[in-house]
């Protein structure tokens, strides 16, 4: 499915998506694409190169996505560097779930891999990587299963889309895309891996 | 799902997620993070009306492991032997905000009646009742199986699996033979007509005398313990007969299928049921079993204690 493209911004573009049988939920009325297949592309080639250029190479890098969809986007970003830098730099997966501080408010999730580089990560420069940037909770755990695996020399942050909103002190080394957003907006990031294709959609519905 | 009391409560679904899940828990104790926060400031008590060794520690660890607060309680050595009733150790343990219990009693139904009651609002578990069932050994036996005889996802569609011995006392057959249905196995049992249960024709296995017949076509085959401790009437002549006909030693482990494995719930009657050349061959996974029983009863602790409670499962 092809949404018109629109800018940030609070101005939507108002589909009438319920009719649409891929659309998963049709009591989210208005959906608006905030970044097509190909910008998406371009977000995560420049990122790569800003990865780069801010480690100064690749060689002292690992990257970490968060399941589902960072785990998808760190291994494009590994290819991406890995064309650029002609190099094999490692990447891995690491689930958050267990050091979740919200399990308790909703029923248990399923757990999803961890994969961490045989090198391990003592030492080295980790680049925790995730679809999209908004309360800073799932990265705040996510330095916590860090800290229980290693100590890195340091550890940024990629994101595909950051939406505001955040509830800790927490910030994004890289940037996708900001999307300004209202609390009770979600935002969905579908990529070929998982679901069919690329974009990036915003929807009105009930905040999660 | 709140309680765990009985394979039967368990959809499909809901085993293949167990299971799904100690593969994560055993990944992340594998790794130098052995320590989860996951269930941190919860209180689990393991409630042991009966001896246990493997089950009590196991269950202990798991919890411990995901950093949830333990605290011991036996038969020996606490009111239980002095003739406090089931209630009132259950309202004491409500008092002291137990969040679950882990229970193990020698009447077939006592987590039931604890599960059913007011007397407490945690989660129980059934780590064994009576001759009735003893669900987390068979998630763990199930856990063993895919992980050997399958690709290592899903059901265990296809496989054939005996379960050999002592069919009548033994709560880990039943659920077992629950759980292998469940997840599209195909379970026969093996036993001498005195040690197969009443109505066990309508279980959904095949029964057979024979244990050299149906030995080659198994994938696994499971040990049952002897109970001797279980036995008031004489159930086979003698041992020696016993072990000739249902013990699996060398000449029989030679006609097993290739890669096809050796399991026993423990403790092992070694000479008796197995000779202690099999039990410590390659083919035997008993000691895999008990470390596999940590990431199982991880998964079953995340899973009833982590989230809020959930609609699924026996929310009795």
């Amino acid at each position: 499915m092809r949404y018109p493209q629109i800018h940030s911004g609070r101005g939507k573009v108002r589909l009438a998506s319920f009719n649409d049988p891929s659309c998963e939920a049709g009591k989210e009325n208005y959906m608006s694409a905030a970044l097509s297949a190909q910008e998406i592309s371009r977000a995560l080639t420049r990122i790569s190169h800003e990865i780069l250029e801010k480690n100064g190479g690749s060689s002292n890098l690992t990257l970490l996505g968060i399941p589902t969809r960072g785990a998808h986007l760190a291994s494009r970003i590994a290819t991406i560097i890995n064309s650029i830098d002609l190099c094999d730099v490692p990447v891995g997966t690491l689930d958050i779930t267990l050091h979740r501080d919200d399990l308790r408010m909703r029923p248990p999730r399923a757990l999803m891999p961890t994969l961490i580089p045989q090198a391990g990560i003592d030492g080295r420069d980790v680049i925790l990587i995730d679809d999209v940037l908004f309360s800073g909770r799932t990265i705040r755990a996510a330095l916590d299963a860090l800290g229980e695996i290693g100590r890195p020399k340091s550890v940024q942050l990629a994101i595909l889309v950051d939406r505001g909103h955040r509830e800790l002190p927490i910030r994004a080394d890289f940037v996708g895309k900001n999307i300004p957003t209202a609390r009770t907006q979600n935002v969905k990031v579908n990529l070929s891996e998982t679901d069919g294709g690329d974009e990036v959609l915003v929807s009105e519905g009930e905040s999660k | 799902m709140r309680h765990l009391l009985s394979i039967s409560d368990l959809s499909k679904d809901e085993a293949v997620l167990i299971l799904d899940t100690a593969i994560e828990m055993a990944r992340a104790s594998d790794g130098p993070m052995k320590k989860l926060p996951t269930l941190r400031g919860r209180t689990i008590v393991n409630l042991f009306a009966e001896d246990s060794t493997r089950t009590r520690i196991s269950f202990e660890a798991a919890a411990k492991r995901l950093s949830a607060d333990v605290i011991n309680f036996g038969a020996k050595g606490s009111s239980l032997s002095k003739g406090e009733s089931l209630k009132d150790t259950a309202l004491t343990l409500q008092a002291m905000g137990a969040d679950a219990v882990i229970i193990r009693h020698g009447a077939s139904g006592a987590p039931v009646r604890l599960a059913d009651s007011a007397w407490m609002s945690g989660s129980v578990i059934n780590a064994g009742d009576g001759t009735h069932e003893h669900p987390s050994q068979a998630l763990l036996d199930a856990f063993t199986i895919r992980k050997h005889c399958t690709k290592g996802g899903g059901d265990l569609a296809g496989l054939r699996i005996g379960i050999v011995g002592d069919v009548l006392h033994s709560r880990v057959a039943r659920s077992n033979v629950l759980l292998l249905a469940l997840l599209g196995a195909h379970v026969t049992l093996i036993a001498p007509p005195t040690l197969l249960p009443f109505g066990v024709e309508s279980w959904p296995v095949d029964i057979s005398y024979d244990f050299d017949s149906v030995l080659p076509t198994l994938d696994a085959v499971m040990m049952l313990r002897v109970q001797q401790e279980r036995m008031s009437d004489l159930f086979f002549p003698n041992a020696r007969e016993y072990s000739r006909y249902f013990g699996l030693n060398r000449d029989r482990m030679l006609m097993m299928k290739q890669n096809s494995i050796v399991m026993h719930p423990g403790p092992m009657n070694r000479g008796l049921e197995i000779t202690a050349d099999v039990a410590d061959s390659a083919r035997s996974v008993i000691v895999e079993q008990v470390s596999n029983g940590v990431s199982v009863r991880m998964a079953i602790l995340y899973l009833l204690l982590a989230g809020a409670p959930s609609e699924i499962g026996a929310n009795t």
